[in-house]
């Protein structure tokens, strides 16, 4: 009896963490290198409507999955653009992609809207996958263990590797870096092009594998979660990973009181938990960490050796 | 060959002006290309969506009722902008003024006198103010982030917004819809011009541009923004207070916001219902960008976004086009806008790759 409710919330939640896990550890590889990208919630729209489309039209996922990564990259390539070679203002830029990834997947899912393709399923066997227990584990799409890989990765790759090492050092002094002899530019273009490929990830994870069929704005705000998770994590990607399974607890505790029936609260008051949960831990993180930011030095500031 | 930017001595003025038209120009042609491509009649959807609102007449009165909103968030907008306060929940904000605006008229319903509308319209901005008031508390007390707790309040506020239509705010006579009571004659804006659409809320849009840009150009509270947003360091050496400019750049956002939401609902719509936020909080920020933060060129800006809405709503009912190309070429306009800027503060040259290398 626990089992059978215990296992439904405990993938649920594993479902609602994957996607924002995913966005948000692009972003902290961007952020880490100095760039604030608040487009995540546009690419993650454009990567959600061409994995949709691509699946839709081969039915094949992880191609889909793959143009989903194309796609979402090609438009942070555009903010990449506009504030790394350009030096266009990043906040502007950032709101400009997403108000353009809203519009841009709406025109382009049109025809999409209300088909189906075959959920993104397991790559375990049966017996494991659809097992009542031990589908707890093995049960869900690729793309979860793909995230979790990935948090070690990023983790690793920031602490131990040279090329983590300079991409710190290009976000938190970037005229020492050039100084030195890095590209800072070009350091920056490959995180923002890495932090839209998997933007593109987790936006598809919503239209392969969560609904899976593709909406207007199917991501719901979601990408503006994952950006503000970046800042509750204090930019470590395990910390990243507890954040976001926190959130994700937060969310399917909604759908569950909502399916429940649960009448003490109104059902609005829950849909706006994991809004106001952000708000209210970022008062906290911001307030405990005021005077030492642990925010790359140079987040959100052109760079422009020369002048 | 090397695109090379070299940095004015100062900016440009005549770019300043030039690269907001320049930006129209380029997203109006790249918009035709892209919708030739997937299959639209590219052009003629141009034509529609930027010229037909301005040459058919009779439109132009919606150009006044869409815009007003727009000036008014984008003015609002612009002053915390300035002083780089990046309050992006205006959407929030606004359907708060029109909450804030609702209670009293629901509040006042059945009651007749001149006092109502007023009352009205200062609730709406109290509200707006207030509800911009959270993010510059949490910012200047907690140092909090106001982009993301702004933002996340939208999400909040639409949500109270659901929960007052369905529950206590519902019209009792309504049979269950989930909306308020249509305002009563001294509750809604009067029409300033005789059988058009256009209320008291469009003068006034303008008429708060004017006011904002005295205050702006004129006034050492315009003077501070303006100096803690260009160069943070010497005002805190000048001695202005950063905190309290952060709160007046959120609390004139506010309520502008919340003012233009109370107009919104006591003029176009005469009622709150679920479908009250259109997204003008949003679309503001362009309209702050396009018109440079100046509350002149906001004016102009928001009639260019609303010819924009105006044009889409027609485009969509005459040849078809999608809802969501209105946003596609809004968002176009804001990126051509911003790549163009760099014209304002540098210089392009184009310098062979070895002449580059020498200089470095």
């Amino acid at each position: 009896m626990t089992d059978s409710l215990l296992i439904p919330i405990i993938m649920t939640i594993v479902g609602a963490a994957t996607p924002i896990l995913l966005a948000a550890l692009g972003e902290l590889v961007v952020e880490k290198s100095g760039v604030l990208n608040l487009g995540l919630e546009g690419m993650m729209l454009i990567g959600a409507v061409t994995g949709f489309a691509v699946t839709a039209t081969t039915g094949y996922a992880p191609l889909g999955v793959v143009a989903a990564m194309i796609a979402a990259a090609a438009s942070a390539g555009l903010f990449g653009f506009l504030t790394l070679t350009l030096t266009a203002n990043q906040v502007a830029t950032g709101l400009a992609l997403t108000i353009f990834g809203i519009g841009l997947s709406a025109l382009a899912g049109e025809n999409y809207v209300g088909q189906t393709v075959d959920v993104f399923g397991s790559v375990f066997p049966a017996a494991l996958a659809e097992h009542p227990v031990l589908r707890v584990i093995f049960g869900y799409s690729p793309l979860v263990y793909v995230s979790l890989l990935l948090v070690a990765a990023v983790s690793w790759f920031l602490r131990k590797s040279r090329a983590g090492l300079i991409l710190r050092a290009v976000g938190e002094s970037d005229l020492s870096a050039h100084s030195i002899g890095y590209s800072v530019i070009g350091v920056r273009y490959m995180a923002v092009l890495f932090g839209g490929a998997m933007a593109g990830i987790a936006g598809c994870f919503y239209s392969l594998v969560l609904t899976p069929m593709w909406a207007e704005q199917l991501t719901a705000g979601r990408g503006w979660i994952a950006l503000a998770l970046v800042v509750f994590a204090g930019w470590r990607p395990m910390r990243l990973l507890l954040g976001a399974y926190l959130f994700g607890a937060v969310m399917t505790l909604e759908l569950h009181a909502k399916a429940a029936g649960f009448s003490l609260v109104a059902p609005e008051f829950l849909a706006a938990m994991p809004y106001l949960a952000t708000i209210a831990v970022l008062a906290i993180i911001s307030a405990r960490k005021a005077g030492k930011s642990l925010a790359p030095a140079c987040l959100g500031k052109p760079f422009k050796p020369s002048s | 060959m090397l695109i090379e930017l070299e940095k004015r001595k100062e900016p440009s003025k005549a770019m300043l002006y030039l690269t907001p038209v320049i930006a129209v120009i380029a997203t109006m042609l790249t918009g035709a290309i892209i919708f030739s491509l997937i299959g639209h009649d590219g052009f003629g959807a141009v034509a529609k969506i930027f010229l037909a609102p301005l040459l058919d007449t009779y439109k132009w009165q919606d150009l006044g009722v869409k815009a007003a909103p727009l000036i008014l968030i984008g003015v609002g907008l612009a002053i915390g902008f300035r002083a780089n306060v990046w309050n992006i929940g205006a959407e929030g904000q606004y359907i708060m003024g029109g909450l804030a605006g609702t209670g009293v008229a629901l509040a006042t319903w059945g009651m007749t006198g001149w006092w109502i509308l007023p009352l009205m319209c200062l609730a709406g901005i109290v509200g707006g103010a207030a509800y911009a008031g959270i993010p510059a508390f949490l910012k200047t007390r907690l140092n909090v982030n106001e982009i993301l707790s702004s933002l996340m309040l939208t999400y909040v506020a639409i949500q109270v917004l659901y929960y007052l239509m369905r529950g206590p705010w519902k019209d009792p006579d309504g049979f269950n819809f989930p909306q308020t009571r249509l305002f009563t004659d001294d509750q809604i804006l009067p029409t300033v011009i005789p059988s058009t659409v256009v209320h008291l809320g469009v003068p006034l849009a303008f008429l708060v541009a004017i006011i904002a840009w005295f205050v702006m150009s004129r006034s050492v509270f315009g003077f501070q923004i303006r100096v803690v947003g260009a160069a943070p360091a010497a005002a805190r050496y000048g001695g202005f207070n950063t905190n309290k400019t952060i709160w007046a750049a959120l609390l004139a956002g506010g309520g502008l916001a919340g003012f233009a939401g109370i107009l919104e609902a006591a003029g176009p719509f005469g009622q709150m219902v679920p479908q009250f936020p259109t997204g003008y909080g949003f679309t503001a920020i362009i309209v702050a960008f396009l018109g440079r933060l100046h509350p002149i060129g906001i004016v102009l800006a928001g009639i260019i976004l609303a010819i924009t809405y105006v044009g889409g709503e027609l485009a969509q009912s005459s040849i078809g086009l999608p809802a969501a190309a209105t946003g596609v070429f809004q968002a176009m306009m804001l990126f051509f806008l911003l790549a163009t800027d760099v014209l304002v503060k540098y210089r392009i040259k184009l310098a062979s790759a070895v002449k580059a290398g020498d200089a470095a």
